[in-house]
């Protein structure tokens, strides 16, 4: 656990380092493209001040929440209902005596939802290491395969059972899409776990996976940001945890400093930008078109 | 159609059939066709990848004298020291840049696209004197009232909860376009496939008989 956070430590630090450095750069390399033949007076792209604006407004309250979550100050989180459905989903694997399935989507360990998913990887590890349910973990991108390992380790670890930790259930199928849907159908109708658990990024192989699912009588619980995708798991599956839940419960459950603090800092920026969009509606019905310019990109 | 297109394309039916014989249950031929995909695509993507990542971005670029590419050649060579439980660490400053290269990229384009241009198209002007002011009270009570689902920091009840329910009714209206979008989309996939097989037996017929 404490390999898997010093490494999202680091990550978190490049991150920052990262986005600096890029924002910087898209910010002035626009200017370069439009006005090559006069620099001098192209240091600063003003037509995007407030991307800038709304930038350090974000990073502001993201790192001042980080701060306080890491000083221990208490940040309150609504429990998401999804976890409920996590739960119930194990304990019925455990009750027939079949495995449970998790399915961390598609994209690469950089991916956002990814590291969500190793989360709640983690979390279900643990719980399936009290139940002593097999958990299998088919992985479409080889770099997760030892983020995943580990976190299953780690899981199995912390419920006392890290005899009962199988490396070989946490195995790479395929990079390519359709071949990775393939070959986890595959485990579905071989195998016929009780529970299937997809969390991550997913696209058009998600209502293969579902529906193989829900043709072997799984219980089924998901959670992506993918928009385009959340239809498919809302119909095939028995709960969905949409969007930016996602990453709220893996808030939730790791209640890790910076991902409290990002949720929190998030939540806060989301209830200023619905403040604006009502203060915008209220200008524009009267007339005043200015403050709704200012938001106008180019 | 020749010989051995007709060959070929009996392989290509052979396989689409074997695919979705498993509608009706798993059988060695849809054990066959998965195993097939998943290994002739692993084969492929390296290939891809080689020819189109590894040869143009690296290996031409060197041999042209551009030996700066040395530096991501190497950055790239240490993300395989992941697979080490010893030399784990070599691949964190790969791993950072390329986090952190795709999240500085990600961040202001995801605000310019998702927060900023929705946040300006959004702000409009309501009434009832005229149709289209109506309609602007309707997108900006579903722009709300989904955007308080998604707040985290507050439990949904009261006042507060019942428009988080109609935020989350408002999303599932907007899923169910979604779908019906995509599922028109995934017929005609199916529609070709179909039509392929079609032409591809009726070749078949005329070649044999």
């Amino acid at each position: 656990m404490k390999s898997v956070l010093a490494r999202a430590d680091s990550i978190s630090g490049r991150i920052l380092g990262g986005v600096s450095l890029f924002l910087l750069t898209l910010l002035i390399s626009p200017a370069l493209s439009l006005a090559q033949e006069d620099l001098s007076h192209s240091w600063f792209n003003t037509h995007r001040v407030n991307m800038l604006v709304f930038l350090l407004v974000f990073f502001a309250l993201i790192i001042y929440f980080i701060e306080r979550a890491k000083k221990g100050k208490s940040l309150f989180i609504r429990r998401i209902a999804g976890l409920d459905a996590i739960e119930e989903a194990v304990g019925r694997a455990t009750e027939m005596g079949r495995p449970v399935l998790f399915i961390s989507g598609i994209e690469d360990v950089d991916n956002i939802q990814t590291v969500a998913s190793m989360i709640i990887l983690g979390n279900v590890a643990k719980m399936v290491a009290q139940y002593d349910t097999p958990l299998f973990v088919p992985i479409c991108r080889p770099f997760v395969v030892p983020v995943a390992e580990e976190r299953v380790k780690e899981g199995y670890a912390s419920a006392g059972r890290p005899d009962a930790y199988n490396r070989d259930n946490v195995r790479y199928i395929s990079d390519e899409q359709f071949a990775y849907a393939a070959g986890v159908n595959g485990i579905m109708l071989r195998d016929r776990p009780a529970a299937n658990l997809m969390f991550g990024s997913f696209y058009a192989e998600s209502l293969m996976l579902a529906e193989t699912g829900f043709l072997t009588g799984a219980i089924q619980v998901a959670g992506t940001a993918n928009i385009h995708q959340l239809p498919f798991f809302i119909v095939a599956c028995d709960y969905t945890i949409i969007g930016e839940e996602l990453f709220a419960t893996s808030a939730y459950l790791s209640r890790e400093a910076k991902l409290l603090g990002s949720l929190k800092g998030s939540d806060l920026a989301k209830a200023i930008i619905m403040g604006l969009l009502a203060l915008g509606a209220v200008l524009e019905t009267a007339g005043i078109t200015g403050f709704t310019r200012w938001f106008f990109i180019e | 159609m020749g010989t051995t297109e007709l060959i070929w394309n009996g392989i290509a039916a052979l396989l689409v059939l074997s695919i979705y014989s498993f509608l009706y249950k798993d059988n060695p031929f849809y054990k066959f066709a998965e195993h097939l995909v998943v290994g002739v695509s692993a084969g492929y993507f390296a290939m891809i990848l080689y020819y189109n990542a590894f040869l143009p971005k690296l290996i031409n670029p060197l041999r042209a004298g551009e030996y700066w590419y040395i530096i991501p050649g190497i950055l790239g060579l240490l993300m395989w020291a992941r697979f080490s439980r010893k030399w784990q660490w070599l691949s964190r400053p790969t791993l950072g840049f390329v986090i952190g290269s795709g999240a500085g990229v990600a961040i202001p384009l995801y605000l310019q696209n998702y927060v900023l241009r929705q946040l300006s198209a959004t702000m409009l002007p309501v009434g009832v004197s005229s149709w289209p002011q109506i309609t602007n009270i309707l997108i900006i009570i579903m722009v709300l009232s989904a955007l308080a689902y998604f707040y985290f920091s507050k439990e949904h009840t009261g006042v507060f909860g019942g428009v988080a329910k109609f935020g989350i009714w408002t999303l599932m209206v907007g899923f169910g376009a979604g779908f019906g979008m995509t599922v028109m989309g995934r017929v005609a996939l199916l529609a070709e496939r179909v039509v392929f097989l079609r032409d591809y037996f009726s070749q078949l017929w005329n070649a044999v008989f």
